[in-house]
């Protein structure tokens, strides 16, 4: 078994921060990535070197905190070991049903920026960008450089909030300039969210709240982040509500697997990149980021008309096409996925649990490895290394 | 440029282009079916939802937005 002193898990701003530190440190130093290259979500396509060994393409399926173990895929399975883990899993983005939502071109708000920055053109494309965060406002800016039409932005944020969110940003002059690279002709409407996408076969149209139409190409939808802590609870560490829980050195409650980046609170890449750093350094001022994060939390909370958007018939559960009829049968998680399969496909919950979680208040209760969907054939080798 | 194939058409694509950016650059909207028979396609473009799921060279359920498209490459949709 081949061993590092330092693996760090996915390649964004935290475990970028990561690897820059520990390669100064001497240590040996190994990173980790679904991707085919580093830089995670908001860096994708920057042809980031990394300074220490790069294992890209690669997921981390199970993992043994006792033995200091991981399980990795890559064309087959194969066990490493070491002495500091940092997890830098990142985040993913929060969906919520609506009837139409599982139309083809019908995408996450990261979503279409991630295809868009892996080669697909959106010149000439109608685009509402609708949803919550100010991740809207920066792909909204990014799909018109590339030669998108952005007819409108559908924050279901209202202005009061926003207003607030604004007030705190200028603590933060960056993230002002993010948001006035939007040229003039889009439309930024607080309060207004979209209840409806329609097509036959593809997305036609999109509808709001007020019963407004768009006829646009695509939707780019998202209703903010969740944390990707399933690698961290499969190694036993231990949750602080949604988030890793981590002390001021990012160390969680497990010895020797440390924590950095959004699964500790969503905190945006400055925070991400002092994250990083720290959990290889040790301690830092982080007194400025906090106030962002902070304040990212306050502006964007999700109205509750958004949990009553799915009719009867919508998909909850894409990958077993669960509707919400059928959840509305069930009386928890277990019942969920017992009865109907509901979080069982290949995703393993990970775009249906959140948004569960968030209408029904249903909280999954474990996490089991593999942690990602594998061949039978690599289980079966993963099987065998842990009992021989 | 490099030629990949979406359903035997042709599509050019720069290089680094992920197969699932070439699906939808060759007009193709539904990249499967769900198991209820409804057209799918990528949604979360970061290999968590694996709505973009299709068969490249003979392999199903290839993740599209995780692989990069290579010349010659035959994909075939749902």
């Amino acid at each position: 078994m081949k061993q590092f002193e330092i693996i760090i898990v996915g390649a964004g701003p935290a475990g970028i921060a990561a690897a820059k530190a520990a390669s100064k440190t001497g240590a040996s130093v190994l990173v980790i990535d679904d991707n085919h290259s580093a830089g995670g979500q908001i860096w994708r396509g920057s042809d980031i070197e990394l300074p220490c060994e790069f294992l890209a393409g690669a997921r981390v399926i199970d993992g043994d905190a006792s033995r200091r173990q991981i399980t990795v895929e890559k064309s087959g399975v194969f066990k490493l070991s070491y002495k500091k883990l940092i997890l830098c899993t990142g985040a993913r983005e929060l969906f919520l049903p609506f009837p139409g939502w599982t139309l083809p071109n019908v995408f996450g708000v990261g979503g279409l920026q991630a295809l868009a920055k892996s080669g697909l053109s959106v010149q000439g494309k109608r685009i509402v960008v609708a949803g919550s965060g100010p991740l809207l406002l920066a792909v909204a800016a990014y799909l018109q450089d590339h030669g998108a039409v952005v007819p409108v932005i559908a924050e279901q944020a209202s202005w009061t909030s926003l207003a607030r969110f604004g007030l705190s940003l200028l603590r933060h002059p960056a993230k002002i300039k993010q948001a006035l690279a939007l040229k003039r002709s889009v439309r930024y409407v607080p309060n207004s969210w979209v209840t409806k996408a329609s097509g036959i076969e593809k997305l036609e149209t999109v509808t709001f709240q007020d019963g407004r139409e768009e006829q646009c190409d695509y939707l780019a939808i998202a209703y903010g982040f969740v944390p990707n802590t399933e690698l961290a609870q499969l190694m036993g560490c231990r949750l602080n509500g949604a988030f890793v829980a981590v002390d001021e050195q990012q160390q969680t409650s497990v010895p020797g697997v440390y924590c950095a980046g959004e699964p500790t609170g969503l905190g945006g890449v400055d925070e991400s990149l002092l994250e990083g750093e720290i959990a290889v350094i040790g301690n830092r001022d982080r007194s400025k980021t906090t106030h962002f994060s902070q304040a990212l939390n306050n502006a964007f909370t999700l109205r509750p008309e958004l949990k009553k958007l799915a009719a009867s018939d919508t998909i909850v559960c894409r990958c077993e096409d669960v509707t919400l009829g059928r959840l509305q049968e069930a009386r928890s998680w277990r019942e969920a996925k017992l009865h109907f399969r509901c979080g069982m496909g290949p995703c393993q919950g990970r775009i249906c649990g959140p948004i569960v979680e968030h209408c029904f208040g249903w909280t999954p209760e474990s996490v089991r490895p593999p942690i990602f969907s594998t061949k039978l054939e690599n289980l079966i080798a993963v099987k065998e290394t842990i009992h021989s | 440029m490099l030629e990949i194939f979406v359903n035997g058409h042709a599509v050019k694509v720069t290089p680094k282009t992920s197969v699932a950016a070439a699906v939808l650059q060759s007009g193709q909207s539904a990249f499967r079916r769900s198991v209820t028979g409804e057209p799918r396609a990528a949604l979360c473009g970061m290999g968590i939802c694996y709505e973009c799921r299709v068969s490249i060279d003979g392999v199903a359920h290839s993740k599209s937005c995780q692989i990069l498209c290579e010349s010659g490459m035959k994909v075939v949709t749902g």
